[in-house]
């Protein structure tokens, strides 16, 4: 797999045994020992996940705030020192740039953390829609990112770290050593399983695996890969850019209205999302369950008595579940909590519902 | 010493995969079985390592004309949809309908529980045409 980047952990995973593949461009572990088994243990117990492909983007000067509220959809400057918020970088069409995380390292200081698919596209953006005088940085090179997932994960991490974890509330983070390196800890994730997110240097990425993978023995924790956290965040409903995001896709299409700041909000897109919120949307995302025998997969067409109507954009089995669950966009007509979907599954129309998402709830 | 060091090589790629010796194999990685004119085929160890969790089959009624090389169901894992393709011509006179509620039964013991289905065929030659062993592992072993 000649040309693909690998993590700090490249090296941990193959001695793990673990399945790699291309994603995002990155050699990337998809498995351990199988992704239900993953699946399960973050449900019940904890997973730790190597997702240092994804970006950090740093923002630092007097001018960082203004632009990040210009470039994010979400409020920014009301954002305390310590916490994290979810939000969009959007285009003047309203179409979505990235989907990111921003944490408020201090008062002129953030970062934002990006998907790996688009840490260049990102970059050139935020640069391109910042004043002269912000410092702009893309550290994701020399930053490792672990994700400790599940519902042990706090009994698991409290005895590494010098912070009470206790104090640190979801979206919050901490700054804190753990094995003796220093790293950023947000209580975050993309499972719905409860955790933390830990941000510290690539070079000591390895030495903070070991740390947690040994403290987490006892507390049945496992490695988990792409496939698992595919299938975790799709019963969490969880956007994934790419499937249910993309630069033509608007936040509000997404229904992810609540991280828009429309009323106030001078960020890239805003004018046009308020005219599509004006004008309504033509198609919103939805969750259904698969209610016939066969599984949706992305790129299936939804349809609605034998007309196509829309499109999956992320399908698979639910391990929690039992039961195929999938995200789609269809017109509004079709969105209604109830609403009966087919999925045409090689040609056969297979029955599906809207429900109400996400799929899974977590502790949080 | 080039050649030997190759076979090498294949040895190492597919040791971690079981290739029975009395199977014939395609290179879409199903193998297939023949017992006098009765043909009983199912997916390869390696295909069902590379799949993962196979949560789904779908198989082709009793009675159906298979063409060799046609599609004729699939098998889905949790990430995966793997095309199945005949691997001979021939009558479906049996499918592994246990495999309807324990779909796992293919990871757990693919060229024995596992299997998919049996087809009569009229003429055997056609697994001739098919990959011996030796060639199924170089098959595997070109894509490790």
């Amino acid at each position: 797999m000649s040309g693909l980047l690998r993590t700090p952990l490249y090296e941990v995973h193959r001695a793990l045994g673990a399945r790699l593949v291309p994603f995002a461009g990155f050699e990337m572990p998809v498995q351990y020992r199988g992704v239900l088994a993953e699946h399960a243990a973050v449900r019940e117990h904890a997973g730790l996940f190597d997702v240092s492909h994804m970006g950090q983007l740093h923002l630092r000067g007097a001018t960082a705030i203004a632009d990040a509220e210009r470039l994010l959809s979400c409020p920014v400057a009301s954002l305390q020192v310590g916490r994290v918020r979810y939000g969009l970088l959007c285009n003047e069409r309203g179409g979505v740039v990235d989907d990111v995380t921003l944490y408020r390292i201090a008062a002129d200081h953030l970062l934002i953390c990006v998907n790996a698919s688009n840490i260049e596209k990102d970059y050139r953006w935020v640069v391109g829609h910042s004043a002269d005088a912000t410092d702009v940085r893309n550290a994701s090179d020399e930053t490792c990112l672990l994700a400790l997932q599940g519902p042990a994960s706090e009994a698991i991490l409290q005895p590494l770290v010098a912070a009470e974890l206790a104090r640190v509330r979801f979206f919050a983070f901490t700054e804190t050593t753990l094995a003796g390196a220093r790293v950023l800890v947000s209580r975050t994730g993309y499972t719905h399983a409860g955790g933390f997110e830990i941000f510290g240097a690539a070079s000591e990425a390895e030495k903070l695996w070991r740390a947690l993978s040994q403290a987490g023995a006892p507390h049945g924790l496992a490695p988990v890969g792409l496939g698992a956290r595919d299938t975790l965040r799709l019963e969490a409903a969880l956007p994934l850019y790419g499937h249910e995001l993309n630069d033509t896709t608007t936040p509000l299409e997404a229904r992810l209205d609540r991280f828009v700041k429309l009323e106030a909000g001078g960020f890239i897109g805003a004018e046009a999302l308020r005219a599509q919120r004006a004008a309504g949307v033509p198609r919103a995302l939805v969750g259904f369950i698969v209610e016939g025998r066969g599984i949706a997969r992305a790129d299936y067409a939804l349809a609605h008595a034998g007309a196509e109507v829309g499109l999956v954009t992320s399908g698979a089995p639910s391990p929690t579940l039992g039961k195929p669950i999938g995200l789609g966009y269809v017109p509004p007509t079709f969105a209604a909590i109830g609403a009966k979907l087919d999925v045409m599954v090689r040609g056969q129309a297979i029955a599906a519902r809207v429900v109400e998402t996400p799929f899974v709830r977590g502790p949080q | 010493m080039v050649r030997n060091n190759n076979l090498d090589q294949a040895g190492d790629a597919v040791a971690k995969y079981e290739i029975p010796d009395d199977l014939y194999y395609t290179r879409e990685d199903e193998w297939a079985r023949l017992e006098r004119d009765r043909v009983t085929i199912g997916i390869t160890d390696y295909a069902q390592e590379q799949l993962g969790d196979i949560v789904f089959v779908e198989l082709p009624e009793i009675g159906r004309t298979l063409d060799r090389g046609e599609p004729f169901g699939v098998v889905e894992s949790v990430k995966a949809v793997a095309d199945l393709f005949a691997p001979v011509t021939g009558v479906v006179v049996e499918v592994n309908t246990a495999l309807a509620e324990t779909p796992d039964g293919v990871n757990e013991d693919c060229y024995g529980d596992g299997w998919l289905l049996v087809v009569k065929v009229t003429e055997t030659s056609e697994l001739e045409q098919m990959l011996s062993p030796p060639d199924y592992a170089q098959h595997v072993k070109d894509r490790e």
